[in-house]
């Protein structure tokens, strides 16, 4: 599914990202974690194509490479960003931008486009499989959520468009441990064989829920250390200094 | 005559012209070219003797020149006053007899005349250059006691009602393209809605410019007399040419005691193209008077063509209780330029206006809201909300907020607030994320920008209105 070998990416000539390799197969669930400053973040923009980096190494999804294809194409082609702070787009309905982002991944996989009434359907399955209230999405995208509701919105997307490889950038971060169920609930159910995650975040709280196949630990740009969810287990005990 | 047409652009799409033999009158300004607007129109003398008293006042006045665009020295004595397509000189009486060729253009707009493709809904009175070419659903107002026919019919049949308002919203001598449009304008709309009758259907007009060197100078009168209603729109596209062509209309409306009238602009001239060539001069006086108590006026525009776009649609709330509203989006983009905003003038007790603006500058463009709330002595116990946003796009256009408030008592209260922000990349970023190219980010950006403008707008034209908003950004960004 990705293949990353020695990316180095940087900012305004600040190298961020120096040498990272990773590789996911499809249905397997990586967590990253690290210190704040460690690339977390940058690792999620350079994934989905944000402007603004210089970047070097190879960057390989199905088999294509990454570099020459745009962030919305990579949107269409299945990969999702889950943001650390969504945006608030006004005067834009949320249900509404759904729709039109649902309907322009469906047309490049060449399937039908939904009419209103087929998405709403959609839209009432997923959001009571979440326990999200569907109030919420008539307001405007993001505007005057709370945080919980902007991240549960995030997950919600993601169940809607259905992407092959999903990016969780720190998605459980200032949760409730109720909003951090349904994040959870909602990425395990999502779990295939098809699917692939990668989950970034600071604690080991979320990945206690969705049990990840493989836990990374990010520093200085670099993957200093991998292993299973025994060392995120380490990690909570001992802090991050302490892993070398 | 000269070739003028630019075919490299394709934005643009009603840019093309319909070839068609015209009846000018002769070239320039003077009491001749009057004579023969007047005379081909069949006016009475009234008429006449009016447009030369405005013709001769003309003479002593000065063409503003306060406004932030600047424009090259018009010729005025190099324009045409009057052009019209010779089959069109008498107008025809019924559907079946307009010149296919006008019919075939306007369907290439979007507006099919023809009795069984009419829109439905709507009725459309369509303005030629010079004149007004076909009128839909006529018979079907006529049994409600409305009047909607062109201007130039009006003057003829319903002497006495034109007589009576014509001028007195925006006076014959109130600046100078007021001025010279009541001398030569030509042709426009005109609506009368009797008593306690809410109109059935959104009245139109569609002007479209094709003749070269060619002024357009329209006007149209609205009467809402006491207790009715009605919903008016305009819309308004020109060929692509490489001149500046001028549209200087006056609009005046009035609504008599509990009559309201909402009236609605998608105006699409031609822009120019993408260094600043040609395009339309849209200087244009709009007014309305709230003059019965309870009554309302209510504008919308949507802003998205001209080379410059100079106009300040107005309300004067003279009736106790009346109320005033304005809702505009102007945008600009390459080297466009819009100063634009309204005003609001308080007389009676309790009015109440509302005025919600929202700017967007991409290119090279400059874009300036400019407005004044007017709150006189006896207007007790008024009120004013305005709202001014501008959004900017790249960092080369401009976008100014000039308010100007006065009120003169203490009972009334004045409310203004302004922001201005950049497109922001975030935004972008979270739309490409979820599939959007860049172009249909920004559509969605600005048209949630304008969303409090766009739903004002009756539900057929806001949904051309909100493509119209796309394409006129596209290229704008990225």
């Amino acid at each position: 599914m990705l293949e990353i070998k020695n990316l180095k990416a940087s900012i305004n000539n600040k190298d961020i990202l120096k040498g990272l390799n990773i590789t996911i197969k499809p249905g397997e669930l990586h967590a990253i974690m690290g210190p704040n400053g460690s690339g977390k973040s940058t690792l999620a923009n350079v994934l989905s194509g944000k402007n603004g980096y210089e970047i070097s190494g190879e960057l390989k999804y199905q088999g294509k490479n990454l570099k020459e294809i745009s962030i919305d194409e990579r949107a269409r082609k299945g990969i999702f960003l889950a943001f650390q702070y969504p945006t608030e787009i006004p005067g834009v309905n949320t249900n509404n931008f759904l729709k039109t982002s649902l309907n322009k991944v469906r047309k490049a996989k060449g399937e039908k486009e939904l009419d209103t009434l087929s998405f709403l359907k959609l839209l009432k399955e997923k959001s009571s499989e979440l326990g999200i209230d569907e109030k919420m999405l008539s307001r405007q995208l993001n505007v005057g959520f709370s945080g919980g509701e902007k991240k549960k919105n995030e997950i919600l997307q993601m169940k809607i468009l259905d992407p092959n490889l999903v990016i969780l950038d720190e998605t459980d971060s200032g949760l409730d441990i109720d909003a951090l169920k349904i994040i959870a609930d909602g990425v395990n159910s999502s779990r295939d064989k098809k699917k692939s995650f990668l989950v970034i975040t600071h604690y080991q709280r979320l990945l206690d829920y969705i049990n990840p196949d493989f836990v990374h630990v990010l520093s200085d740009g670099k993957i200093i250390k991998s292993g299973c969810m025994e060392l995120a287990e380490e990690l909570e005990k001992k802090g991050y200094k302490k892993i070398n | 005559m000269k070739n003028q047409n630019i075919n490299t652009q394709q934005d643009y799409k009603y840019g093309f012209t319909t070839d068609i033999e015209n009846i000018r009158a002769p070239k320039g300004l003077s009491e001749e070219t009057i004579k023969f607007i007047s005379k081909i129109k069949k006016e009475p003398k009234w008429m006449l003797d009016w447009r030369l008293k405005a013709f001769n006042r003309l003479k002593n006045l000065k063409e503003p020149n306060w406004q932030k665009p600047k424009y090259p020295k018009i010729n005025y004595q190099d324009l045409y006053y009057y052009s019209a397509p010779k089959s069109a000189s008498e107008k025809p009486k019924s559907l079946d007899e307009v010149d296919p060729k006008l019919i075939e253009t306007y369907k290439k707009l979007g507006i099919p005349l023809q009795e069984q493709k009419k829109l439905s809904g709507i009725a459309v009175d369509a303005v030629f250059d010079s004149v007004s070419v076909a009128t839909t659903f006529k018979d079907e107002l006529t049994k409600k006691g409305i009047i909607f026919c062109s201007i130039s019919e009006a003057i003829r049949e319903h002497s006495d009602l034109v007589k009576k308002y014509l001028g007195s919203v925006i006076p014959l001598t109130d600046h100078y393209f007021a001025t010279l449009n009541s001398a030569v304008f030509t042709d426009g709309s005109f609506v009368y809605i009797p008593p306690k009758v809410k109109c059935p259907m959104e009245l139109s007009t569609y002007f479209r410019i094709n003749a070269s060197e060619t002024g357009q100078f329209e006007r149209t009168l609205i009467i809402a007399d006491k207790g009715s209603y009605v919903s008016y729109l305009e819309g308004c596209t020109a060929p692509m040419r490489d001149e500046n062509q001028l549209h200087a209309a006056n609009v005046e409306l009035i609504a008599l005691d509990d009559a309201e009238i909402k009236y609605s602009t998608v105006q699409n001239w031609y822009p120019g193209d993408k260094n600043g060539v040609g395009g339309i001069y849209n200087f244009v006086t709009k007014r309305g008077a709230c003059r019965g108590k309870n009554s309302k006026i209510s504008w919308t525009q949507v802003e998205t063509g001209s080379a410059i776009t100079w106009k300040y649609p107005s309300c004067i709330l003279q009736g106790d209780n009346s109320v005033g509203e304005f809702y505009s989006i102007a945008i600009t983009n390459n080297y466009q330029k819009a100063d634009t905003g309204t005003k609001m003038i308080h007389l009676g007790k309790n009015t109440k206006s509302k005025i919600i603006s929202k700017g967007i500058s991409a290119g090279k463009a400059d874009n300036t809201y400019r407005g004044l709330v007017d709150i006189r002595k006896k207007a007790l116990n008024s009120r004013n909300y305005t709202q001014c946003d501008s959004l900017l796009m790249g960092n080369k256009c401009g976008a100014h907020t000039v308010p100007y408030i006065k009120n003169k008592n203490s009972s009334s209260i004045v409310e203004h607030e302004a922001t201005t922000s950049k497109i922001n990349e975030e935004q972008l970023f979270y739309c490409n994320q979820r599939g959007l190219n860049q172009e249909e980010a920004i559509g969605l950006i600005v048209n949630g920008f304008c969303k409090e403008v766009l739903q004002q707008l009756p539900m057929e034209f806001a949904v051309e209105a909100q493509k119209l908003v796309g394409i006129s950004l596209e290229g704008s960004v990225g």
